[in-house]
Formats: structure tokens, C-alpha cells, sequence
């Protein structure tokens, strides 16, 4: 079991306060939903969480210890995914997964990789350059990354952004697999996703 | 949580990042090409526009094939961080558990490989137009060895400071090439001081110590650098 806990966090961008005394918990098999406006400062409270944007005050626990002393093993733990897919334009798709697979200490075997890359509609393109896909096709390299990486903390912005219909559909499944495995998502979404959240926080209220 | 646990270390964040900046190389081999053609093409203008006296070509050689590999590492210098900045894969590699310096080492590697072991091993095919003789290639070419690593670095260091800046092409000139200056004097002096009869020594010391400094140095100043720029 692990949970995931912030206390009294506060982020500023330049002179202005972007949000103050927020503060969540989440425990294994929950998700918590970040809504707010455009600007409300999401993107950023991820960022802070992951530890990419430093906070103004406050901390945030992983299973009771302060993720800025043990910053090596809470980011093997984690894995975000950004605005930008981290996707490399001259790599296939298959490499591209094999390179962040890798970069994060998870290798997995080529069976798994085409597993994954079948389960997200990529079977076809994993040999092309990422130039030549499209950009929901790339989101999908992002969504295969998530079946396959071991991270036990997902920490998502706009997951859900250029994908269609059944790109959505691929993603809740993989967000209900992750749950019942005893995993926990940040998400900071627009639309309704099920299973519903645990949790919401409203930023910019 | 069933996850085995993932550990991330120093070699293997390197040889992650090296491995993976290498196959960008050679799967885009355009980048690389164009640093190599710009620096044959400049050393062979120099003297078709000084004239063919071979007493003053063989006095600047070493000199002009120097100010050309340095500038010819400085064009390939933009490219080294800021389409992983742009694309995401530079906060992937934050928030991967390895260790920040290995992977910035590895990045470094693979640039000078890609860049500036070309450069070196180009360089005394380019010397014997300036008519230098046996010896002075190699101790430049030896010199340049030591040397275009130190330009990786002390680049990596520079362009890091320049991610996310506006403008960030000019100002890495600005930043990037006073810092040049030292080895190009001591690069420039090893074969000058061959080419007179002098021991080359004092001059390789000095860049190989440049060289231990600045490896010892500059990842470091360069995580902080790719820190703030993802801040």
C-alpha cells in the first residue's frame, strides 16, 4: 500500500500567487481529479508534485517521508506525462517506448513492447518515424508507456487531449488496470472519466 | 504495490543517454554532416583568400584549423538540449531515477562524439593543406583530442543557461565563445610550438588539466542550469 500526501502547498509564478494552502491525499487503488480553469495553475500543482517546479511552501509525503529527502526513490516511483508527448521525432514508435522504457530502469521484452503497442492501435506504425505519426498517434505511444512502466504514482496532464473515442476508451481501461493493481493517478483533466475519482480538487476557487 | 523496485544509477543514466543520443545522430545524420561540412569548407576558403605562400600558410594553419573546429563545434551546440527541451524528453530525463549528472555526462559524450571526434580526426587531412609537416599534425591533431571535449562541455554548460531564453542563438555566441578563448590560445600554441622547435608539452598539460576540470565541473553546473530552466 502507498499514499501520496501534500500539505499546505503554495506556487507563485513570477510576482503572483498561483494557489496557496492546497493540500490532498491519496491512497493506493484512488485517483484524484484536478479540475480548475484555464491558468488556475494545474499544470503547475503536477509540476510542484513531481518535483520539476519548486514550491513556495509546503511538502509533499510519500508513505510518510518528505519526497524532497528522497527524491531518487519517489521519482522511480513516479511517472508524469506532460503537455508534450516526449516524443523524439527521428525514433520509431517501438524505439521511442524502448528509450523511455529504459530511461526510467524498466526494460521490457520485445513481446511485451508489441503487446503494448497492438493494445494502443500501433501495430502497423511501430517501424515508422514519430515525425510521420499523427498527434493523437502519438499520444497512443504515451498511453502504451502507461501499460507497460511500473510506476506506482501516475501523475497526468490532459491525458486525454487529441485522442478519439476509443484512444479514451484505451485509457480508462489502463487507468481502472492501474487502480486495481493498487496504483494512484493525479489527473488534471477536463472531461469525465470513469471510474470516477476518489477525490476532486478545484484549483483557482 | 507489487512494482519491483526500480533503481536508477550513474552509468546507467550514461550509457542511456549516450546510446540514445548517438542513434538520434545516426538516424539524422544531417546535423552532424553539416558540422563537418562547414568546418572542411571553411578551413579550405582560408587559403584559397590568404594566397598560396606556403611560409604564411604553414605559420597559421594551426591556428585557423582551430578557430574552425571551435566554430564549428559552436553551430552544433544549439541542437544539444533544446529539442529534448522542447519535445518533453528533457523533463522525462528529470524525473527519471537515475541520477541527474550521469545523463547529462552521457549527453555531453555523445555530442563530442558526434561533433567533435570528427572535427579531430578530420583535422590533419586539413593540415597538409597549409603544408604542415608530420609532427605538427599530430600534436594538433592530439591537442584538438583534448580540447573539443573541453568545447562540449563548457557548450553544454552555456546552452543549458540559454533553454526557454528568447533570443537564446545570439546570446549562447556571446556566452559561449569569450570561454572559448583559452583553448584556442593553448590548442593553437601546442602546434605553433612544435611547428618552431619547442616542446609542445606545457601546452597539452594545460589543456588536458582544462580538460579534467572542466569534466569534474561542468555537469554539475550544467543540471543546475537544465533545474532552473525546467522550474
Amino acid at each position: 500500500m502507498s499514499a501520496i500526501e501534500a500539505r499546505d502547498l503554495a506556487c507563485s509564478r513570477g510576482l503572483a500567487p498561483l494557489f496557496r494552502h492546497v493540500a490532498f491525499g491519496v491512497a493506493s487503488g484512488e485517483w484524484l481529479a484536478l479540475r480548475g480553469a484555464n491558468g488556475s495553475g494545474k499544470t503547475t500543482l503536477l509540476r510542484c508534485v513531481a518535483g520539476l517546479t519548486r514550491l513556495d511552501a509546503g511538502e509533499v509525503l510519500w508513505d510518510g517521508v518528505a519526497t524532497r529527502e528522497a527524491a531518487g526513490e519517489f521519482r522511480a516511483r513516479l511517472l508524469y506525462s506532460g503537455h508534450s508527448a516526449g516524443v523524439k521525432d527521428d525514433l520509431s514508435a517501438a524505439q521511442n517506448l524502448r528509450d523511455a522504457l529504459a530511461l526510467r530502469a524498466a526494460p521490457a521484452t520485445e513481446e511485451a513492447l508489441n503487446d503494448a503497442l497492438a493494445h494502443v492501435g500501433l501495430e502497423k506504425r511501430r517501424h515508422l518515424p514519430a515525425r510521420r505519426l499523427s498527434a493523437g498517434q502519438k499520444r497512443r505511444i504515451g498511453l502504451a508507456r502507461l501499460a507497460l512502466d511500473p510506476a506506482s504514482l501516475w501523475l497526468l496532464d490532459e491525458p486525454l487531449t487529441a485522442l478519439d473515442d476509443e484512444g479514451q476508451r484505451i485509457f480508462t481501461g489502463l487507468l481502472r488496470r492501474h487502480l486495481d493493481r493498487g496504483g494512484l493517478a493525479l489527473v488534471a483533466t477536463h472531461h469525465d472519466v470513469s471510474p470516477a475519482p476518489a477525490r476532486e480538487l478545484r484549483l483557482g476557487s | 504495490m507489487s512494482a519491483a523496485a526500480i533503481a536508477g544509477s550513474f552509468p546507467t543514466g550514461f550509457s542511456w543517454a549516450l546510446g540514445r543520443d548517438l542513434r538520434i545522430a545516426w538516424r539524422h545524420p544531417g546535423e552532424t554532416l553539416l558540422v563537418i561540412a562547414f568546418f572542411v569548407l571553411v578551413a579550405s576558403l582560408f587559403p584559397l583568400g590568404v594566397g598560396a605562400e606556403p611560409q604564411l600558410l604553414e605559420r597559421v594553419g594551426p591556428g585557423v584549423i582551430w578557430v574552425c573546429a571551435l566554430l564549428a563545434a559552436f553551430l552544433s551546440l544549439p541542437g544539444m538540449f533544446a529539442g529534448d527541451y522542447a519535445d518533453g524528453s528533457l523533463e522525462q530525463m528529470a524525473l527519471s531515477p537515475h541520477p541527474m549528472p550521469g545523463w547529462v555526462a552521457g549527453k555531453i559524450a555523445a555530442h563530442w562524439m558526434s561533433t567533435g571526434l570528427p572535427l579531430t580526426l578530420l583535422s590533419p587531412l586539413l593540415g597538409l593543406q597549409y603544408g604542415l609537416k608530420a609532427d605538427t599534425l599530430a600534436v594538433m591533431a592530439f591537442a584538438l583530442f583534448l580540447g573539443t571535449p573541453v568545447l562540449s562541455l563548457l557548450g553544454a554548460a552555456c546552452t543549458a543557461l540559454t533553454l526557454g531564453a528568447r533570443g537564446g542563438g545570439m546570446l549562447l555566441a556571446l556566452l559561449a565563445l569569450p570561454l572559448f578563448v583559452p583553448l584556442l590560445i593553448f590548442g593553437a600554441g601546442a602546434a605553433e610550438a612544435q611547428a618552431s622547435g619547442l616542446s609542445p608539452a606545457p601546452h597539452l598539460s594545460l589543456l588536458g588539466a582544462a580538460l579534467i576540470v572542466a569534466a569534474m565541473a561542468l555537469p554539475g553546473a550544467v543540471c543546475v542550469a537544465i533545474r532552473i530552466a525546467l522550474d
